[in-house]
């Protein structure tokens, strides 16, 4: 019998299954996706956060445990375990070296990211570079791998794994570690957790899907029936406002638009709808696909003029191009006459000082509703740019209920060989918020532990050297 | 802003024989430029392989790719490979991001628009054709004048005394006419090349002064980066892919023996023209001699490095690179073989009888090498080093762009 299966093929399962088999455990990892779709949303991940205490390699000054649990807590607004967190946060510190020991290799951040550069450590090449690093590590290791391998339900005993099933096929192992993700990429289940609007709207019908397709939430919802410990509300997802162009999977990161703040967002109607330049880019980013999401047709437009041009990073789709307002309204789809006395009012209203992206400067509305804040300059320079955007759910928060081993719980009581990592937990640390990097930090952190507990159980008791 | 739009419509246009819609007074794209103008739309928005090599951080000093762009780019690329497994966006992702394989395409067409003269840039085209007909052309040449000059010597026994087979002086004319025309050849492109690219084609006023005092240590940068193959090197140092998402560093060791093998060659033919002008000291030259010693060192890195490139070349991923230039690749390849493998039995076989029959295939092949040199694989390497001198200067410029964090 096989000592652990690991149930999930992205960063948290494959930490799970170098650590379960440097424990001199045998181990087989069951991958839903096909080889080329390996990975989850590891594949379009690109750092880490990481705690540290002085400058090392890519990572610059310091940033102490503190000052990264209080991050923590304010994203997620005490929506957090502590004991959990600051355990994901230590192990964040030292657990670079064994990433490297099996491959991945990290570069400083990346153009357009400096605000990171302190915080996060990123991956050269991102997460799908990561994801090829840790499976080939796993195979010289002999670890099994199998892909299109889709466990549908497990056997479970008085709370202890005893076997999983790949359609009618049994597999018997001595522990197990779930590290599945999340269930974004169920259609039918993000459906019925945003309901229908008063619009009489499926309003999750509209939403893309930044990451993969294989995130079915299947096992999930069977332990969910099967009475395990659940946290987190399914209606939370991380989602941000993307292109409308993008697909419907897998768009990954270059289908943002960070043009937001330095313009205007409307809706179908041609009005606007929330403060544009509330704060810096990086902070607001994810709220906007929720805002976009509560919006008729779930669509926004992002309306910008050429002094914008040059100053955020580029999008993957051009903009709509337009030399006057009218014109523009007119290629976008929008409402001619509402569009233009938005704008017209929206730039009467712009009380302009001295424009800086870089600080929250003094260029704001006066007497509009809503306000914009900051960077609020008249968009009067043709050519003017429009970018239709729509919800993209990154993840979702729903998951497990786990301890510092790693165990899935049943009424309370943690299982003795049965074992949660990644999206399918990390909502025990990061209860709602995001902040960049702190996904992969989790998933690192807890895949480990994951795979250590389940040698453990499996009887295999080789003490790991700290990373 | 390059409409990803409009980029197909040209794209489109350009098949069906038809001037592109973009195409108002600037030159319009070809279809392969068009979409390497796609792909790097897509890694401007993405960035994460940065760290990998040079095209990238290049990359993000723009918001547009243009024509100099692109051929500039393109001849960046070392098609290390490392971008392509790394990709989130390769097939079969919708977005078919394959880099090392868009760039191979373009650079096969730069080196047809920039060769020099202009017309015979078409043989690139058929490379594998021209540089076969070549090598058959030259080696007849040398065997019929092997048999008409050295007459009875022809199966004598000369003791390595080449000059008994092909006077000195018809050596000197055939070989430096032939290389002279490669060399000028070569020149001329690169020349029209770096028109096109050069920084100072489109350098912002008031940057002439960084621009001039970049010059000289952007050549010594670009020169370290040819000499050490630093793209090879994937950017952490592990190497470069070529089957799959494996890092190693066998290809860049391969290069490094192929070129090296062919500077200590081309050393022994230069020591030896040297020993015979300012020395009066004619061939043939002892075992233990400088010339003898470096063309067998530079001969035998040019049998090894070329042969593990042939292997490597036979194992690459098709989406490395352009599959349509492997008989480019190959032929140049089987000339450089060929050329330390008829060196070698040259020098093992000169006091044979057979020596003259000998001399005449490695000339004939050495002859063929020479002058498909400007229009096959060979001019990869000039137009690379130009591309990493344009990088280095532009690297000690400020960049345009203040993008904000996004």
């Amino acid at each position: 019998m096989i000592d652990v299966i690991v149930i999930g093929g992205g960063n948290a399962a494959l930490c799970a299954a170098l650590m379960a088999r440097e424990a001199g455990a045998s181990v087989l990892l069951l991958e839903s996706a096909p080889r080329e779709w390996r990975g989850g949303n590891s594949q379009h991940t690109r750092n880490l956060r990481c705690m540290h205490d002085a400058p090392q390699d890519v990572l610059v000054d310091a940033y102490p445990e503190e000052e990264f649990w209080q991050d923590l807590l304010k994203v997620t607004g005490g929506a957090t375990d502590e004991k959990l967190a600051r355990l994901a946060i230590r192990a964040s510190s030292t657990c670079r070296t064994w990433m490297r020991r099996h491959g991945v290799r990290f570069q400083p951040s990346l153009a357009g990211t400096l605000h990171l550069s302190r915080t996060n450590a990123f991956f050269m090449g991102g997460g799908k570079a990561l994801v090829n690093a840790y499976y080939r590590s796993a195979g010289n290791l002999g670890v099994q791998v199998r892909y299109q391998a889709p466990v549908d339900r497990l056997e479970l005993k008085d709370g202890r794994f005893v076997a999983a099933y790949v359609g009618d096929e049994r597999i018997e192992a001595k522990a197990c570690v779930l590290a599945a993700g999340g269930f974004e990429s169920n259609r039918e289940w993000l459906r019925e957790a945003w309901g229908r609007n008063e619009r009489g709207e499926w309003p999750a019908d509209n939403f893309l899907i930044r990451g993969t397709r294989y995130n079915q939430g299947t096992l999930l919802k069977f332990m969910m029936g099967q009475g395990a410990d659940i946290i987190g509300d399914p209606s939370q997802s991380h989602c941000v406002a993307i292109d409308a162009r993008a697909p419907r999977y897998d768009g990954g990161i270059c289908t943002r638009v960070d043009a937001v703040s330095l313009g205007v967002m409307v809706n179908r109607e041609g009005l606007r709808f929330y403060d544009e330049g509330e704060d810096f880019w990086p902070k607001r980013y994810a709220i906007w696909g929720r805002l976009v999401a509560l919006q008729p047709g779930q669509i926004g437009y992002c309306i910008i003029d050429s002094k914008a041009v040059g100053r955020f990073m580029p999008p993957v789709f051009p903009g709509v191009r337009a030399d006057s307002l009218p014109e523009l309204a007119r290629a976008m789809g929008l409402p001619e006459a509402a569009f233009v006395k938005t704008l017209a009012d929206f730039n009467a209203a712009c009380r302009v000082g001295t424009f800086d992206h870089t600080v929250l400067d003094d260029c704001h509305t006066e007497g509009l509703a809503p306000v914009k804040s900051h960077w609020a300059r008249p968009i009067d320079t043709p050519p003017f740019y429009g970018y239709a955007l729509r919800p993209g759910i990154t993840f979702t928060y729903l998951g497990l209920k786990t301890d510092e081993r790693a165990a899935v719980h049943f009424g309370g009581v943690p299982s003795d060989n049965l074992f949660v990592a990644g999206e399918m937990m990390a909502g025990n640390v990061l209860g709602k918020g995001y902040t960049a990097g702190v996904g992969m930090s989790i998933g690192t952190a807890f895949g480990r532990i994951a795979g250590t507990s389940a040698a453990a159980a499996a009887g295999k008791e080789v003490a790991h050297a700290a990373a | 802003m390059q409409q990803l739009e409009a980029l197909t419509r040209d794209a489109i246009a350009l098949g069906n024989g038809e001037a592109p819609p973009s195409a108002r007074g600037a030159l319009p794209l070809t279809a392969n430029e068009a979409e390497v103008a796609r792909q790097l739309q897509i890694c401007n928005a993405c960035r994460y392989c940065e760290g990998f090599c040079a095209v990238f951080p290049a990359m993000t000093r723009r918001l547009e790719f243009g024509r100099a762009d692109i051929h500039y780019l393109a001849n960046l690329c070392h098609n290390c490979g490392a971008c392509l497994y790394a990709c989130q966006y390769a097939p079969p992702h919708e977005f078919a991001v394959a880099v090392p394989q868009a760039m191979a395409r373009v650079r096969g067409e730069t080196y047809q628009h920039y060769a020099w003269p202009a017309g015979f840039g078409a043989l690139y085209r058929r490379n594998g054709t021209v540089v076969a007909l070549a090598l058959a052309g030259a080696l007849a040449l040398f065997l019929v004048l092997a048999a008409r000059m050295a007459g009875p010597a022809w199966v004598q026994p000369l003791a390595g005394n080449f000059y008994a087979v092909f006077p000195h002086n018809f050596l000197v004319a055939v070989f430096g006419a032939a290389f002279g025309f490669a060399v000028l050849a070569l020149a001329v492109g690169v020349r029209r090349f770096w028109r096109d690219v050069s920084p100072a084609a489109d350098l912002p006023p008031g940057q002439e002064p960084l621009l001039a005092a970049a010059r000289a240590p952007a050549a010594a940068e670009a020169a370290h980066h040819v000499a050490a193959l630093t793209y090879l090197g994937g950017g952490h140092g592990d190497g470069c892919n070529n089957e799959d998402d494996r890092y190693s560093l066998v290809r860049r060791r391969l290069h490094h023996l192929t070129f090296y093998g062919f500077l200590l060659c081309f050393a022994a033919t230069s020591v030896a023209t040297l020993y015979h002008y300012a020395l009066g000291r004619h061939a043939p030259y002892p075992v233990a001699s400088l010339p003898v010693v470096l063309g067998t060192l530079g001969g035998l890195g040019l049998l090894a490095g070329p042969a593990g490139l042939l292997w490597l070349g036979l194992r690459r991923e098709p989406l490395q690179g352009d599959v349509a230039q492997r008989p480019m690749d190959r032929a140049f390849i089987a000339l450089l073989l060929l050329t330390s493998a008829t060196g070698l039995a040259l020098l093992a076989g000169r006091d044979s009888a057979a020596m003259a029959t000998l001399l005449a295939v490695h000339l004939g092949v050495v002859l063929a090498l020479f002058l498909t040199m400007p229009y096959g694989k060979f001019a990869h390497g000039i137009f690379r080093g130009a591309a990493l001198f344009r990088n280095a200067i532009e690297k000690r410029l400020p960049s345009r762009l203040r993008l904000g964090a996004e």
